[in-house]
């Protein structure tokens, strides 16, 4: 009796932890949306959680200062697509290639993929960008979505997969019937290999979709500009007064990812587990 | 003897398979660490294309850097003053709702919340967050005025603890529920036996947190803090963001990868002292990852009961 009290209130505690929480996470989220809907003034004259009427009034005046957030979609887009179908393409070609042959500098690959693993991406961005410089791809999005090519996690993650759920005995008997070695991998392996991609994939086109630093450093061509790069350009002097335009700004880079997070967000959270325990 | 023959031929398909991953890696990964290594010890910047070798003059000169010294020791502070209570949550969080005698409802709908910060574009996370605490009319100001708890307004980034807080707040905001998480899984990985026997011989929940979680969790945590460390010595977005880019005030939030690309990309672009920067950031993070290794990683056989 005594116990069953203690645990009820332990449990009450805990549900009063989570749910602040869930509040912290959602509310300034919630305070951005209902910010970008009001005018500059009333932001200024005080606090609320409740949306206004001046959404369009808003988006005239971030359009009308330059704030071009569907170019900064297409280009993001764009980037984040190539970036994901390559590093899934050649992840899985890679992970097969060291699952279904034997070949003499195997272990040698596997332990590069390890090594890789843990050197961090910041440490070579000079010598990258010198490198872009000097090829003339600045202003380009080669250097953006080529190196994608080798992505060690994917192709661990993949080859965890792979091991896990791949009979080899599938590309003997394949081979009998007389088809090619790169024709099984694309006819047999891919569709098996469906689950471990479409988990990859979420989190390769976030990471892309997300990334600051490296087109901040290579794109200078206003045009070219992704959409954290957009993002950016709310914080100039341009936009300094207008506060609610600020807001949807901030809100119209969120939106899209916000509704693919929902949508997802089962198969993104089992992905997160799956992917520490995998290691 | 037909038969052998055709399987060494087809093993030499793996090198075609891994042969885009090699090149890929060798032109995009290898090439530039080499080449940043190389740059650190020229005295490139500006426009220049020659390289003049000056040997370790710069490796000398940016320990007796002031901006590069104060970076580093930002970098840390933001990186312990996040990490530590993230941790502790996640732990608490994990260990709460993988506790079967609590049975926590609606742990779907958590999750997805606690989640949720840390898949949004951190660019826009930082301008939220800006535009939050900003001054002297932003939500916060307003909040902590009509409660009573500030008199006036009150400018955060004006202020170094205030700065640093916020940004070392908006990292652990981000990533918590990324470590809970992980470290659920790690729990739910743990042979239930264990636990169904302890809690016949008459265990409480914190006796067996410390006695069975904790130890069995240790390459779990390992890995937590390798990962974390190494995300939190790159941090760029956030500080860079919310102080657009100049790390102020008194370079309070001004981070090693802020440094680095504040050397390359502005002013007189002195591209050999973002180089010498990044190979001692390396240097910096492969030290404490193999430290972390050893000093928490000895026990190898306690993976078991791990997945």
């Amino acid at each position: 009796m005594d116990k069953s009290k203690k645990y009820s209130f332990k449990k009450i505690l805990i549900y009063l932890v989570c749910v602040v929480l869930l509040i912290a996470s959602v509310m300034p989220f919630w305070i951005l949306f209902v910010n970008g809907t009001r005018s500059t003034e009333q932001i200024q004259q005080g606090f609320s959680l409740i949306p206004s009427r001046f959404l369009n009034y808003n988006y005239k005046v971030l359009v009308g200062r330059g704030f071009n957030i569907f170019n900064g979609f297409k280009n993001s887009f764009i980037i984040a697509l190539s970036t994901t179908i390559l590093s899934l393409y050649f992840s899985a070609l890679t992970a097969y290639g060291l699952v279904i042959y034997d070949f003499k500098l195997k272990n040698v690959v596997f332990a590069l993929v390890a090594f890789i693993l843990m050197v961090p991406g910041q440490i070579s961005m000079i010598g990258f960008y010198q490198l872009v410089l000097r090829a003339g791809l600045t202003d380009s999005y080669i250097p953006l979505i080529f190196p994608a090519i080798a992505a060690p996690a994917t192709v661990f993650f993949i080859r965890q997969y792979l091991i896990g759920s791949f009979p080899k005995e599938l590309v003997q008997a394949a081979r009998i019937d007389g088809a090619s070695e790169l024709g099984i991998f694309h006819k047999i392996a891919l569709p098996i290999l469906k689950p471990a991609l479409a988990t990859m994939g979420i989190f390769t086109f976030v990471t892309s979709w997300n990334n600051f630093l490296m087109p901040l450093m290579l794109i200078s061509e206003e045009k070219k500009f992704t959409l954290p790069m957009l993002v950016q350009m709310l914080r100039t002097d341009i936009y300094r007064t207008e506060y609610g335009g600020i807001y949807l700004g901030i809100t119209m880079t969120i939106v899209p990812l916000l509704i693919v997070y929902l949508i997802l967000s089962r198969y993104i959270i089992a992905g997160v587990a799956l992917g520490s325990i995998k290691e | 003897m037909k038969k052998k023959n055709k399987l060494v031929n087809y093993d030499k398909y793996g090198y075609l398979f891994v042969a885009p991953f090699i090149i890929a890696f060798l032109v995009f990964q290898l090439y530039p660490i080499i080449y940043t290594f190389e740059l650190s010890f020229t005295d490139l910047s500006g426009w220049e294309t020659k390289l003049n070798f000056i040997g370790f003059k710069n490796y000398i000169n940016i320990l007796n850097n002031e901006f590069f010294t104060k970076a580093f020791i930002n970098t840390w502070i933001i990186w312990i003053i996040n990490f530590i209570p993230q941790i502790s949550l996640a732990l608490l969080l994990a260990s709460w709702f993988t506790n079967n005698r609590l049975k926590i409802k609606a742990q779907g709908l958590f999750k997805v919340a606690f989640y949720m910060p840390n898949i949004i574009t951190a660019a826009s996370v930082a301008l939220l967050f800006y535009s939050l605490f900003s001054y002297p009319l932003g939500p916060i100001n307003q909040l902590l005025i009509n409660f009573g708890i500030l008199q006036e307004p009150y400018d955060f980034f004006r202020s170094k603890l205030a700065t640093r807080l916020i940004v070392a707040f908006i990292q652990f905001w981000m990533w918590y529920g990324n470590t809970f998480i992980i470290l659920s899984a790690g729990i739910l990985g743990i042979n239930p036996n264990l636990y169904e026997a302890a809690m016949v011989d008459g265990a409480t929940d914190r006796q067996m947190f410390w006695k069975i979680t904790l130890p069995l969790l240790r390459p779990i945590m390992i890995y937590v803090l390798v990962t974390s460390l190494i995300g939190g010595m790159q941090m760029f977005d956030i500080p860079y963001l919310i102080t657009n880019g100049k790390g102020n005030p008194d370079y309070a939030v001004d981070t090693m990868t802020m440094f680095i690309y504040k050397q390359a990309f502005l002013g007189s672009r002195n591209y050999y002292i973002a180089a010498t920067a990044s190979v001692l950031l390396l240097i910096i993070i492969l030290i404490f990852s193999v430290i972390i290794f050893k000093s928490l990683g000895e026990k190898k056989e306690k993976r078991v009961g791990v997945r």
